[in-house]
């Protein structure tokens, strides 16, 4: 029997934040509040709050779905609905979900579209998932921004012009048409010096496991502790209210010398320092992540924290650019870098929080994720010479999650990490 | 007191046990394919492993005279071939009583012209296997008992009138899992003693035997060193045998692996991966190993050793069984012809069709499909025997490739149809890099767990030996 759920106040405080979002939601065409459909990656939270729109993160709620159960039921609603087996598991999770009434993972129901707005380009599937729901949603006006990939490894002030100018042309000018309110930079410069705060906060949180032992797991508590900034707090007071509190929970952990929190209580004792790469499955995600703490692994960074932004190589929101800083934010989401930078960025984390070792989780339904995936493991397993592990899942389809198979090929590979463990011990 | 220690490798098809001594040497192996608990299949192996040990102790005791005289070395090779065929008739006796008993107890009207023609089945293929054993080595064959009698009884079935099929391939189901199940005890120097009798009859029936050019000249030659001489022999094995009967085969430490090592009954520190005790096993045996492809029963695996033979990357089939031992299993059942004849068929192939379908399931239907539009058997088995390796190839890729020397392990390995299609391949892929494949080949994993447990379970290496000694 797993033990009920250990307490902290960020926890508290981000409960009430979710809550309070979907309850603002629940009444938004009473309140006569605007709601905005957004992806993560790229997401313009806090030009969305320059027009006081609410934000509403389809992907979110697939997740959200997947960890109480209900997205196997949705999965199947939208293959009854001609999506075939092969789509996206999140956009076929939000089609079914809609379809079943649109009612959210806190039990409300969610409003109808006044904009879709895609800021983000990079990954196909959701040009496509708003197309979908564009068709649904015929009264909602779909932004879309064209944001370049860094595919030579950097931003140029061109890609920076770029986008800007869709930001001025088409997208500001379509959202003051649908929310009726003129856009106000001082509003949105307001918003981005508190994203630049909570952005610090969390890069010196995710920054504590350098530490030994590990305070947090970076990856099965650090998807939690990623929602604040990513789910439409990014720009809030509330986000650094969050942040702070959560900065100094882990600092009283450290100075007790207490590693992370699990749904089990107490990690007791650190054995694995690892890596992580790829998202997590969402439907099984307790029993996924007991595999890793039960063998005392310990996830010391990850790429899927960096989904929503990459703060940790210094980049910032910025009030003095205001929109130059929007495109750049865009442009540095995890999945928008080239493969060599997510190379580079990977074995940073590896080297810098002292990781024992690589894995990564291939994700059946995410081309974002999976391309390159195996490229990048060989390459750090040649450059760093870790041992890496490989294992197969998906997000939030639950026939795509074989626990033995995992729990197979992780038990092996925590085997092979000990072997190396011991025989550094011998060498040293 | 010498110590010994056992691996034991729980696969998904077959069971295997290996014992070694403080050497790493192997004495004993022993492999069921019993479908009964892990538990059973675990002792059963094990018990093979100890009674091969204990023959293995028995050629090392006289293992001079081996070298030196041609009439040892060749009575040892026949005495292990009866040795198994007095084991082989235990489990027959237990059938037999069994078919009897499930055919007494049938509700057909002609039940007793069934339970006749059950006796001459039985007649007929008991002296048959015998002297498949005796004169043919069977033994050295790696048949399980179940493949050995099933294929004689069904040929014989097939002659009679339809109307015996059906209660006759039932007896048979019903009888046969239960006898694979049983734990048959022996008393090894009572078995030993049998067999002595057994060859006795064999060479005094030599003498007529005429050389008929169909051997080579050694093995006349020690067939007549032996029929002259084989009392010599007997009396030096008499010398020992009491001795080795009754040595205490001490397990000192034991580890478990494979796909059933949580069901069993072993402390958890005893409990080690397939993927690291594969690839310790093939390591030790080819020690320039740094890529080992292991296909299995429902798994097959890619994995990468360093030169300690410590895993540094694997890759395992995750989605699918096409690729893996189990799809040989279904494909021979599609073709009605034992999981043994697959390879042998497959190399008669003059050329490979091409199987287009990546799944088990369907490449069944599609094998239907190709007979019926006139396409060969042997073409056909080469088709799949080629995909199967395809499959195996990608996860090497995936892996990391070939990088050096190559090792291929697994009770697939014994399939000649699916080793030629590796080395072509791997040579395609990778050009030229030596590739080894040993007989042991399906025992690796049990051996790399025989290894662990000598070496204190905790990991260590061959670095940490060194220190040590």
């Amino acid at each position: 029997m797993a033990k009920e759920a250990q307490k902290e106040k960020s926890m508290i405080l981000q409960k009430e934040m979710v809550e309070g979002l979907f309850n603002q939601l629940a009444t938004a065409k009473e309140d006569g509040k605007k709601v905005c459909y957004t992806f993560i990656p790229g997401n313009l939270s806090e030009l969305i709050r320059t027009f006081d729109m609410l934000p509403v993160y389809p992907e979110i709620n697939a997740l959200q779905s997947a960890m109480r159960k209900k997205s196997g039921g949705y999965i199947k609603e939208a293959e009854k609905n001609a999506h075939s087996e092969d789509v996206c598991t999140y956009v076929k999770c939000d089609v079914g979900m809609m379809m079943k009434g649109n009612i959210g993972p806190t039990g409300q129901k969610i409003p109808e579209p006044d904009v879709l707005l895609l800021s983000y380009t990079g990954c196909f599937t959701f040009l496509k998932w708003f197309e979908t729901l564009k068709r649904e949603y015929p009264n909602a006006k779909v932004i879309m921004v064209h944001t370049p990939y860094q595919e030579n490894a950097e931003i140029t002030p061109e890609m920076t012009q770029y986008m800007v100018k869709q930001l001025k042309e088409e997208v500001i000018p379509q959202m003051e048409e649908v929310s009726g309110i003129k856009f106000d930079e001082e509003k949105l410069k307001a918003h981005l010096r508190l994203s630049k705060e909570a952005e610090d906060w969390i890069t010196k949180i995710f920054d504590t496991t350098k530490h030994k032992p590990s305070p947090i797991d970076a990856y099965f508590a650090g998807v939690y502790y990623i929602g604040p900034i990513n789910i439409g707090f990014r720009g809030t007071e509330q986000a650094v209210e969050y942040y702070k509190e959560l900065y100094s929970e882990i600092q009283d952990r450290i100075k007790n010398g207490l590693g992370p929190i699990t749904p089990e209580g107490e990690m007791k004792e650190e054995k694995y320092r690892l890596v992580v790469e790829g998202p997590p499955n969402w439907t099984s995600f307790r029993e996924f992540w007991k595999i890793f703490y039960d063998m005392g692994a310990v996830i010391v960074a990850s790429s899927y924290t960096k989904v929503g932004g990459v703060y940790d190589m210094g980049w910032r929101h910025d009030a003095n650019r205001p929109l130059e800083s929007l495109a750049e934010y865009c442009m540095n989401c995890y999945t928008n870098m080239n493969i060599p930078q997510r190379i580079d960025l990977l074995s940073k984390c590896i080297e810098d929080y002292d990781a024992d070792g690589y894995v990564t989780n291939s994700i059946k339904s995410c081309n974002s994720f999976s391309a390159g995936q195996l490229g990048m493991m060989r390459e750090i397993e040649d450059r760093l010479e870790v041992p890496v592990g490989f294992i197969e899942s998906d997000l939030v389809d639950p026939r795509y999650f074989s626990y033995s198979n995992i729990k197979n090929r992780l038990e092996s590979y925590f085997q092979m990490l000990a072997q190396r463990k011991s025989m550094e011990k011998e060498t040293v | 007191m010498k110590k010994y220690y056992l691996g034991i490798d729980l696969g998904s098809t077959t069971s295997k046990a290996v014992i070694i001594d403080e050497n790493d040497e192997i004495l004993g192996r022993g492999i069921t394919n019993t479908r009964a608990n892990y538990k059973v299949a675990a002792d059963i192996a094990k018990e093979e492993a100890i009674y091969d040990a204990r023959f293995t102790l028995l050629s090392n005791a006289i293992r001079k005279d081996m070298d030196q005289k041609p009439e040892f070395k060749k009575y040892m090779e026949d005495i292990r071939s009866v040795f198994q065929y007095r084991q082989f008739k235990r489990r027959m006796d237990s059938l037999e009583q069994l078919l009897k008993q499930t055919v007494s107890e049938f509700e057909y009207e002609n039940k007793d012209a069934i339970a006749s023609e059950l006796n001459k089945i039985i007649e007929t293929i008991r002296p048959q296997i015998r002297k498949e054993f005796l004169i043919e080595n069977l033994g050295s064959k790696n048949q399980f008992f179940r493949d050995i009698v099933s294929e004689r009884y069904n040929e014989e079935v097939e002659k009679l009138d339809k109307e015996f099929y059906e209660p006759l391939l039932l007896a048979f189901d019903k009888s046969i899992t239960p006898v694979e199940n049983e734990m048959v005890k022996y008393n090894f120097k009572e078995l030993v003693n049998e067999s002595m009798a057994e060859l006795e009859e064999k060479y005094e029936g030599l003498a007529d035997q005429q050389e008929d050019g169909s051997k080579e000249d050694w093995y006349w030659a020690e067939l007549n060193a032996v029929k002259n001489n084989y009392k010599n022999v007997e009396y030096t094995i008499r010398e020992h045998i009491e001795d080795i009967a009754n040595e205490d085969i001490y397990i000192a430490k034991m580890v478990g692996t494979g796909y059933g090592r949580a069901l069993l009954p072993f402390p958890e520190d005893c409990i080690k991966s397939e993927i690291l005790c594969h690839a310790f096993g093939a390591h030790a045996v080819f020690p320039d190993t740094r890529t080992v492809l292991d296909i299995g029963g429902q798994d097959t695996k890619a994995i990468q050793v360093d030169k300690n033979g410590l895993v540094t990357s694997f890759h395992m089939n995750d989605r699918c069984a096409a690729g893996c031992g189990r799809y040989l299993g279904y494909i021979a059942d599609e073709f009605g012809i034992s999981l043994n004849e697959l390879g042998p068929e497959a190399m008669k192939a003059d050329k490979e069709t091409t199987i287009c379908s990546t799944c088990t399931v369907f490449a069944g239907a599609e094998v239907k499909e190709l007979l019926h539009n006139g396409e060969k058997r042997p073409n056909i088995l080469a088709g799949l025997h080629k995909a199967i390796v395809q499959r195996a190839m990608s996860l090497i890729a995936r892996s990391g490739g070939v990088r050096n020397e190559f090792t291929f392990t697994g009770g697939v390995a014994r399939n000649q149809a699916v080793l030629k299609y590796v080395k072509q391949m791997v040579t395609d892929a990778y050009g030229e890099v030596t590739m080894n494949i040993h007989t042991d080949s399906i025992f690796m994993g049990a051996l790399g767990g025989a290894m662990f447990a000598r070496r204190n379970i905790s990991v260590d290496l061959p670095v940490n030996e060194k220190k040590t000694v």
